[in-house]
């Protein structure tokens, strides 16, 4: 059931996971092998931990003081957990986009350079900064206004400056929390044509309460209920013969 | 209740507002209006350029305007690094345990103190057990105690309300905690802090009774050339110039009065000014 569907290279593998925040288990033993250049989408409803299992992933929980974890999180063949991994270089290759577009107050370039500046890139930054863009389709837009605030963009162009961002990183993998869920249609849209494009160079997870953005963008679909993974597979397969019953109840809206 | 009741109440609390604002501006403009009265036509440069004297014809405020800039910059070089760094310290670091709530309530305690005590506090510390006399050095690390814990508690304030979204942001693209603090953190919250900066030093620009404590001398016919040097300050100078029988002499505190406004003014228009370039990428 958690065995990858395709023969991809696996990228990121969660072995036994169990999250605990304080007394509170919110995940519960998943174990989960997410493939290369694949989009994952996690899928569930509200409170099913889908959120924490995600910021687990790149270390983002270690922030919440009474967090705490079991099992193993594998990448490149390492437990990101393990004594000699360090939370920072992780992120590095592990990047996030958050619910909310989170640009920082400064100029649109540079929001794009700083975490390269801040970990030491070498390489000429205008270049960086041009060819993040380009990859999250936002170049076109903001070119002629690389030195306005950041803020003055939509709402949607704060969301692909924030996947430039991460992108500018050059990361392995990109994790997604609900990404669109502060954007209207058509910028919801835009996101996730960007993300069908972005497959091609990054492993994406991306967890959406939208079971209809999982449908249209997804490679692998898990679903996750009460802390627990109760199907993962194929997201054709998902949506269209669930192996389980509860799957078939989320997805046909009975629940949720 | 009917609706003409309800109207008849808003227009009350309404009017209640606009005459507790239209009160405090009046009463402003009234102070104002009375020292400018009196001051202005003591004012002229070589009031600002002469030393006091007992003549009044011949008075100036040149030492108390010197002494005033000089005790300032010392305290705000003094005071502003160390209010920063435990504001950092105390938000960004500091375990969130019974001492740093001890520290924290009590900080707002030393906010509220008198600043009279802050001048007992520095005549005992600075001018006789640090053996500094009635230096700069005395007055400016006395100011420093009396502002110190007001930038704290306003750059606190600032530091905490930078939303988590940006730190999270930041540490997503894998900064180390000393980077958060120094390139987000503290860039977003500076505009906050600025103010809480010149509220203070204002505040401090103005304060007479812990000066008088350490020993600023009312009659200086020299500027200080150090901060060893001893001093005067603009509301020493007016308290004193107004505590004077003769008529001419209070003439010449409203002059120092209107001065000293002056300089707060543009203390102020500065941080402005300086605020709203920071600003400049808020949306």
């Amino acid at each position: 059931m958690n065995e990858p569907l395709t023969n991809k290279q696996i990228s990121l593998e969660t072995r036994d996971l169990s999250i605990s925040y304080g007394d509170k288990r919110v995940v519960q033993q998943v174990s989960l092998k997410i493939s290369n250049h694949q989009v994952t989408a996690v899928i569930g409803p509200s409170g099913c931990g889908k959120s924490t299992l995600l910021r687990t992933m790149n270390r983002m929980n270690d922030f919440i003081p009474n967090f705490s974890m079991e099992g193993e999180i594998i990448f490149q063949g390492r437990n990101i957990y393990g004594p000699y991994s360090d939370a920072g270089t992780i992120r590095q290759k592990i990047g996030m986009v958050f619910q909310r577009p989170n640009p920082f107050p400064k100029s649109i370039y540079k929001n794009i350079i700083w975490g390269p500046k801040i970990n030491g890139y070498q390489g000429d930054l205008n270049d960086l900064a041009e060819d993040a863009l380009k990859r999250a389709a936002l170049w076109d837009e903001v070119k002629d206004r690389l030195n306005e605030s950041a803020l003055r963009l939509s709402g949607g162009q704060q969301q692909r400056l924030c996947i430039a961002r991460a992108i500018a990183m050059n990361p392995e993998v990109i994790l997604m929390d609900e990404p669109c869920s502060a954007l209207d249609p058509s910028a919801t849209a835009r996101i996730e044509d960007l993300i069908k494009e972005l497959r091609d160079n990054y492993t994406i997870v991306i967890v959406t309460h939208n079971m209809q953005q999982a449908a249209r963008i997804s490679d692998q679909t898990a679903f996750l209920y009460e802390g627990n993974l109760v199907e993962y597979g194929v997201t054709k397969k998902i949506f269209t013969q669930p192996d389980e019953k509860k799957t078939e109840d989320y997805i046909t809206g009975r629940f949720g | 209740m009917n609706r003409k009741q309800r109207k008849l109440k808003e227009q009350l609390f309404i009017w209640t507002c606009r005459v507790a604002t239209w009160m405090a501006v009046a009463i402003l403009f009234t102070l104002l209006f009375h020292v400018v009265r009196e001051g202005i036509e003591w004012l002229d440069l070589d009031f600002l350029d002469s030393f006091p004297s007992r003549k009044p014809e011949q008075a100036g405020i040149k030492s108390a305007l010197w002494g005033s800039v000089w005790l300032i910059g010392l305290t705000a070089m003094i005071s502003i690094p160390l209010s920063l760094g435990s504001a950092l310290y105390l938000e960004e670091y500091a375990p969130q345990n019974r001492w740093t709530r001890i520290i924290e309530i009590n900080l707002a305690n030393l906010a509220g103190m008198p600043s009279i005590l802050y001048g007992l506090l520095g005549l005992a510390v600075f001018v006789r057990y640090f053996g500094l006399e009635s230096s700069l050095w005395s007055g400016s690390l006395t100011l420093s105690l009396l502002v110190l814990p007001v930038v704290v508690i306003a750059s606190k304030g600032a530091i905490r309300s930078v939303p988590l979204s940006i730190r999270e942001g930041a540490y997503a693209l894998g900064a180390r905690r000393w980077q958060v603090v120094l390139y987000q953190v503290l860039p977003s919250a500076l505009p906050g802090i600025m103010t809480g900066i010149i509220l203070a030093l204002s505040r401090a620009m103005g304060e007479t009774a812990p000066l008088i404590m350490v020993g600023a001398l009312s009659y200086i016919a020299f500027l200080p050339e150090s901060p060893s040097d001893p001093f005067t300050v603009l509301p020493v100078q007016i308290y004193n110039w107004a505590a004077r029988p003769q008529d001419d002499f209070h003439g010449l505190a409203a002059g120092g009065i209107i001065v000293l406004l002056v300089l707060l003014l543009t203390l102020n228009a500065g941080a402005v000014f300086i605020r709203s370039k920071l600003q400049r990428y808020k949306s």
